[in-house]
């Protein structure tokens, strides 16, 4: 894995992110290590991702790198007409490093082949956001002990949320039990539905969020958004039926973790945060463990 | 020459070199464009429009002291599925061959995804060619990850 870019999850194998996590279970315990001194991380983020950068910047920061970069392409020589490959040729000259986002998807693929160095990916359009997925994998494997043969509910829009089209495919690794729920116009797409297939797994769709609720492991939540719907009386019919309220976790297992990517909006109701089987802030945080972990083995510093 | 059958005089016949038989008269230019045949300052003949007992009408290109690579000639599949190449020394046809799609096609196509990074920098684009039994050919994007499938396809 050293000096490779990590574009897309599938660049890895699961030995691969078994390590990275290993690793990164390291960072949780000793977060603050100044190992990489010696080294530049730029930020590239060509489009807005407050979250993502920061989370990026901590993990550098805290292992003592310098870190370079812009926060919006706005601001920037891309405004003023400069080719990607420019960009990245150039910043490639100040950094040991390129953490991306950009808005067009295979962005960082292209960056990854003419950059001298490693590229990791944080996002390329509605494409690949690999890190995002490694915390999810980091958040399950720690709430739960291992991955293997987890109950995993994904609830809300699985057309278009990449982020879940990438958990899926990576848990199909590892024997899970796919619980879908989701209005029927936002139904996980079929080619994400056939790698379950392949794997000989499991799925169940659902439209109603309560019946699923006391059978699964981990209850993944994701935003409802207005605009994915061609007809705006949809939305207005099904908008309320997939919010999280505290009451519905009773039956609830005891093992039972809630995560979400963030930002929530009103999917899940504040009267969830304060019980424990809420996870999504603790997934945030295992977000800079996960980025320590990348940013050590692909500088090859750990 | 007068025992020649008619038919054969529409086109003239080569020496040495390639006909490329069995164009959809409608992609011949595309064929030119793809083999890059502007270039090659050999002799080129091109027939549109002729008769085929197969096809109705067809299209046909003879390359005049130049053999191709089969893996070269097979990028033109996506545009000619059924064209056959002939290769000729000395007005005799030496080989026959069939065409078939590559797993790989380079430049030509344009990557179907209006958010794809290749449609907004100046990239070759490329794609992995799935074929899957009884369906239509569709190409897998290796930049952006979406497929173009037959019916989509554009040219560049
Ligand atoms: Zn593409």
């Amino acid at each position: 894995m050293e000096n490779k870019s990590l574009v897309s999850i599938n660049d890895y194998t699961k030995e691969e992110y078994q390590k990275i996590l290993d690793l990164a279970e390291e960072f949780e315990v000793r977060t603050t290590q100044k190992i990489l001194e010696n080294y530049v991380v730029a930020t590239l983020f060509f489009e807005p991702s407050t979250r993502t950068r920061l989370s990026f910047e901590s993990a550098a920061s805290r292992l003592g790198a310098k870190v370079i970069g812009f926060t919006d392409s706005a601001s920037t020589s891309v405004k003023k007409g400069e080719s990607l490959k420019d960009t990245i040729l150039t910043v490639s000259k100040y950094s040991d490093i390129i953490v991306m986002r950009h808005p067009r998807e295979g962005s960082a693929k292209y960056a990854s082949e003419v950059s001298p160095v490693p590229i990791i990916n944080a996002g390329d359009g509605s494409n690949q956001h690999p890190t995002q997925t490694l915390l999810d994998l980091y958040s399950i494997r720690k709430t739960q002990g291992s991955l293997d043969n987890k109950e995993v509910a994904f609830v809300g829009d699985l057309k278009f949320g990449r982020t879940v089209h990438s958990l899926v495919i990576a848990l199909c690794s590892f024997n899970t039990t796919f619980h879908l729920v989701s209005p029927v116009e936002l139904k996980l797409p079929s080619y994400v539905k056939k790698h379950i297939k392949e794997s000989n797994l499991t799925y169940y769709q659902y439209t109603d969020l309560s019946d699923v609720i006391p059978k699964v492991d981990i209850l993944y939540m994701t935003r409802i958004q207005r605009e994915r719907f061609s007809d705006p009386i949809e939305y207005e019919k099904v908008k309320n039926s997939y919010i999280l309220k505290n009451n519905m976790l009773n039956n609830s297992k005891d093992n039972l973790k809630i995560l979400h990517p963030l930002p929530r909006v009103n999917e899940i109701t504040e009267d969830v945060d304060s019980n424990p089987k809420a996870y999504y802030f603790q997934q945030a945080q295992n977000g800079v463990y996960v980025r320590q972990a990348l940013l050590t083995t692909i500088l090859g510093a750990k | 020459m007068k025992n020649i059958p008619r038919k054969e005089l529409k086109v003239s016949a080569i020496e040495n070199g390639t006909v490329i038989d069995h164009i959809p008269s409608e992609n011949v230019f595309q064929v030119v464009k793809m083999l890059n045949l502007k270039n090659i300052g050999s002799q080129i003949t091109v027939g549109i429009n002729l008769e085929s007992k197969k096809f109705g009408k067809k299209g046909i290109l003879k390359v005049s002291d130049i053999y191709f690579e089969i893996e070269e000639i097979n990028k033109i599949a996506l545009v000619a599925p059924s064209a056959t190449l002939i290769e000729i020394k000395d007005y005799e046809v030496i080989s026959k061959k069939n065409i078939s799609i590559p797993n790989e096609i380079m430049k030509f196509v344009k990557c179907f995804n209006p958010n794809c990074i290749t449609n907004h920098e100046n990239i070759t684009t490329k794609f992995n060619v799935i074929k899957e039994e009884g369906e239509e050919v569709k190409l897998h994007c290796t930049y952006c990850d979406k497929i173009t499938k037959k019916e989509n396809i554009t040219f560049i």
